[in-house]
């Protein structure tokens, strides 16, 4: 299963960061949406899976799965949404100023002042 | 421990903080009298270290600076150093007495001025008086970025700027190498202490790495002492303030090149290279210079290349000097006369360039003009002036009864006898050593008498002279006449600088034969009719001469190659410099995000890859691997089909939903994988994620129009592909290897116990690492309120749409 888990991240490594390498803005944000996923899997993946009860010591098991990467895991998801929601925004009202979704409308320039 | 003499060193930065404050409360006063008192209680305070230095004595004081490098403040006062300081000092005094007549306390900026004169005098103390050569590289580059300074004072003329820049770039590209050679000695010696790496100088002598140093060392020396072809820098230096050309590009700045020559001399003049290369740049830096300078029109440029000529003459003789070191006893040396000279000519060029420099301030101020083919017949009206000029320049000639005639005698001297050394084949082209030497003193005669007769004799032209000329007041004069003074008391004096200053210094340039004796030098006007005198006698006939028939050497100019070629060497340089980083900053620097990820994720993929397999880290280890369920394999499926439709779709409607497909079965994941609390927490992010693209949709479709286009992308897709086979692999290597047991156990242990939580997670993150929680409650703060400012805010005068 850590095998399946470990390629599943990998993919979703790669689609997001292929919509993070086009151009338009709304692949962008839904990209970063995926790679955050992606690294939330990994990182659950790379403590090890199902070794034992879910962390709540009230079932009295004699294992426990790890805790930490979990709260990690739970500090990244709600971090990675504020980040998405801001983007998104960002995005939205870039839209609305300029005109432009796609970066390479953006682009400026040096001489711009 | 930190002494007065640490204390002495860092004086003028201390002073520096304080000059803004004087100029902004006592604006009454000129800033410039505050000034004077740092160099005249510094000045009195070194003399007193003349007893201590004297034969080959020596006072070291340690203050820790650095300890666990091994970077100490060693401030270390031998011979050489306190020649340095002296000069430093004094000089520095003069030139700041100088300037508070120069320079206009409501015109001018008096704060920028003496904040930075001050820092270029501590870094100069700091620079001579350090035993560490990281130290010493320091304050050698603080040299240069407050002559930097100093040459841009008056930063609103171009040529300023461009004067400025070039010497700063010269020096600091010289001081680079200097680094390097630094490194390379400290890497072979194990010490960056001068005294230990002169100790271990027969360890150095035998590695591969003494040329280069030497190389690197000589490098960093020349273009500070603006040798051939790196004086280019000294003559644009010139449009600092006259009191900065005196003081910085004449008497000390410039030096600090030979400073670390006379200082490396111990460790380097066994090779045949150090010999030739000084004594060969400086000869030919003496002729360049000088040859250059009888085409000046400019009184400063006359100067500057007078300056440049005789940095020359003094290296050239201390690489003349570098032959003694090969005899074990000061006995039957003769050689070391050449270091004599060398040191006696330092002292006495300090002397009359610096009355020259002011005598031409003076001039400049009182007639508006530098152009010699504008002035003359000034004798009359500035007559004090007048005998500054003579006085100073037939000193710089090589005239008697001034010191420039025993220094070039000295000079003469040791040139005819280096023609006769027996080593490094001498003996074949050395005879060219005197003639060369010769030929450039008939030059600097000429150029001598040109800024006496030019700017005094002859016709006065008042209608070319911008101001009516005058005597300048008493005390622009004032500095100059004592430097003069001192130019003729050294003249009929000169044994008295002896025993103090000059035979220390040659202690410190030439430590094992002080060890032998006395260096028993005696300088005097008379020595018979020797070689010296004739050639004296032939300078002063055949400059005569030229100098009469000067008008008609003109022509020569036009075939003469001018230092046009190295000018603009330099500035072709810098413009190809300027146009490739601009080439080469708008080829990667496209300011396309894409592009930036693109290199950001190519440079972590290499890194890591080469990391995973560069150290053997990469393992799988399936062992301990739970099985698939029927229920992951399901999801893993949804997993990829929803990726698959996000990375394709071209509707809008469909990349939402997949979004939030892909989104609930990463929650599902959570909850097979026992882990409860994400499930919740990613179920609720999910749902409000979808609601806020659904919302963002419904409000503002047009955005996602642009969905409509995709194009397949190779490059982007084998690059996401390799990041994703990276991260697939660093995931195998991890979950296969443990290095060493989990932290987690110590939460499961004291979760209750510590907290009285039984959910692990939420213990973990409200109270173990609760300040994880609380800045993530920032961070989603801070998001919340861009957001709502992103959709709220209505700058005036923005959009209306």
């Amino acid at each position: 299963m850590e095998i399946i888990m470990s390629i599943l991240a990998g993919f979703l490594f790669t689609v997001g960061l292929y919509l993070i390498l086009t151009k338009n803005l709304i692949r962008i944000i839904i990209g970063s949406s995926v790679l955050s996923h992606g690294a939330h899997l990994l990182l659950l993946t790379m403590a090890g899976l199902k070794t034992g009860a879910p962390p709540l010591l009230g079932l009295e098991a004699d294992t426990y799965v790890d805790p930490l990467p979990q709260a990690l895991i739970l500090t990244a998801i709600v971090i990675s949404f504020g980040v998405t929601s801001f983007i998104l925004v960002l995005g939205y009202r870039t839209y609305k100023v300029t005109g432009a979704a796609e970066t390479d409308q953006l682009r400026g320039t040096d001489t711009d002042e | 421990m930190f002494t007065i003499l640490h204390l002495a060193i860092i004086a003028p930065f201390l002073a520096a903080v304080l000059v803004p404050l004087l100029y902004k409360f006592i604006p009454r006063i000129h800033t410039g009298w505050f000034v004077l008192i740092v160099p005249i209680i510094l000045f009195s305070y070194f003399l007193s270290y003349l007893p201590d230095v004297s034969g080959t004595g020596s006072v070291m004081k340690t203050f820790e600076w650095i300890p666990s490098l091994g970077v100490n403040y060693i401030a270390y006062v031998d011979g050489l150093g306190l020649l340095f300081a002296l000069l430093i000092t004094g000089i520095g005094a003069l030139v700041v007495l100088y300037s508070i007549y120069y320079l206009d306390k409501h015109k001018e900026q008096l704060n920028n001025f003496y904040t930075y004169l001050l820092l270029f005098m501590g870094a100069m103390l700091g620079l001579t008086l350090s035993d560490n050569l990281i130290v010493l590289y320091t304050f050698w580059e603080i040299t240069s970025i407050s002559s930097f300074l100093l040459i841009s004072y008056w930063y609103t003329k171009e040529k300023s700027r461009y004067g400025a820049l070039k010497s700063l770039l010269i020096t600091v590209m010289g001081g680079f190498a200097l680094l390097v050679g630094f490194v390379l000695i400290a890497s072979v010696t194990g010490t960056y202490s001068i005294r230990g790496i002169l100790d271990a100088s027969d360890q150095l002598a035998d590695s591969p790495l003494f040329l280069p140093a030497m190389l690197l060392i000589l490098l960093g020396a020349f273009t500070k002492s603006a040798q051939f072809p790196f004086h280019i820098w000294l003559p644009d230096a010139m449009e600092a303030p006259t009191p900065v050309s005196a003081y910085l590009h004449s008497a000390t700045m410039v030096k600090a090149g030979i400073y670390l020559v006379a200082r490396m001399t111990p460790l380097f003049a066994v090779s045949a290279y150090w010999f030739w290369l000084v004594t060969g740049f400086g000869l030919l830096t003496l002729i360049w210079g000088s040859l250059s300078a009888i085409r000046q029109t400019d009184l400063k440029g006359i100067l500057a290349y007078s300056t440049v000529s005789q940095l020359g003459m003094i290296l050239s003789m201390l690489g003349a000097g570098a032959a003694a070191l090969h005899y074990d006893s000061v006995d039957n040396n003769a050689y070391t006369m050449a270091v004599a000279a060398a040191i006696f000519h330092l002292i006495n060029h300090a002397t009359y360039k610096g009355s020259l420099f002011m005598m031409v301030g003076a001039i400049d101020h009182e007639t508006g003009t530098r152009d010699i083919r504008r002035l003359g017949g000034l004798m009359t009206l500035m007559p004090i002036s007048f005998t500054i000029a003579v006085i100073g320049s037939f000193s710089m000639a090589g005239l008697p009864p001034f010191n420039g005639f025993l220094s070039k005698e000295m000079f003469f001297m040791s040139m005819v006898e280096i023609a006769h050394f027996p080593q490094y084949s001498v003996d074949s082209i050395g005879i060219l050593l005197p003639i060369v030497a010769w030929t450039a003193s008939v030059f600097t005669f000429v150029y001598c008498m040109m800024l006496v007769f030019r700017t005094f004799t002859g016709k006065i032209q008042k209608e070319k002279l911008p101001t009516k000329p005058h005597e300048a007041p008493f005390g622009m004069l004032l500095s100059p006449l004592i430097l003069v003074a001192l130019v003729v008391f050294i003249g009929f004096f000169p044994n008295t600088l002896v025993p103090t200053i000059i035979e220390p210094a040659m202690a410190s340039i030439m430590p094992e034969l002080a060890q032998t004796g006395s260096f028993g030098v005696d300088i005097y006007f008379w020595h018979g009719f020797t070689p010296e005198l004739f050639m004296t006698v032939g300078v002063v006939l055949l400059g005569t001469a030229i100098f009469l028939a000067l008008q008609k050497w003109n022509k020569m100019h036009a075939v003469f190659p001018e230092n046009r070629l190295f000018n603009q060497a330099y500035n072709r340089s810098l413009e190809g410099l300027d146009r490739s980083s601009h080439a080469l900053m708008s080829w990667h620097m496209t300011g396309l995000v894409r592009d930036y990820f693109i290199y950001i994720f190519s440079f972590t993929v290499v890194l890591l890859l080469f990391s995973l397999f560069g150290t053997g880290a990469f393992t799988i280890d399936v062992e301990n691997m739970v099985p698939v369920s029927p229920y992951e394999a399901v999801l893993s499926l949804v997993l990829v089909g929803s990726s698959l439709i996000l990375m394709f779709t071209r509707s809008r409607l469909k990349a939402v939903i997949a979004l939030g497909v892909l989104g609930y079965t990463v929650a599902l994941f959570f909850v097979l994988f026992r882990a409860p609390d994400l499930a919740l927490t990613q179920l609720t992010i999910e749902t409000v994620s979808v609601t806020l693209f659904l919302l963002c949709f419904y409000h503002f479709p047009q955005i996602f129009d642009a969905l409509k286009e995709t194009k397949f992308h190779a490059v982007n897709f084998v690059i996401s592909v390799t990041v994703g086979l990276t991260v697939t692999l660093i995931g195998l290597s991890a979950s296969g290897t443990r290095l060493f047991p989990a932290i987690s156990d110590y939460f499961l242990e004291n979760s209750y116990k510590e907290a009285g939580g039984n959910n692990v997670v939420n213990v973990i993150l409200v109270d173990f690492r609760g300040f994880d929680t609380l800045l993530e409650i920032l961070v989603l703060g801070i998001a919340s309120l861009g957001v709502y400012s992103l959709i709220k805010l209505r700058l005036a005068g923005g959009e209306n749409k």
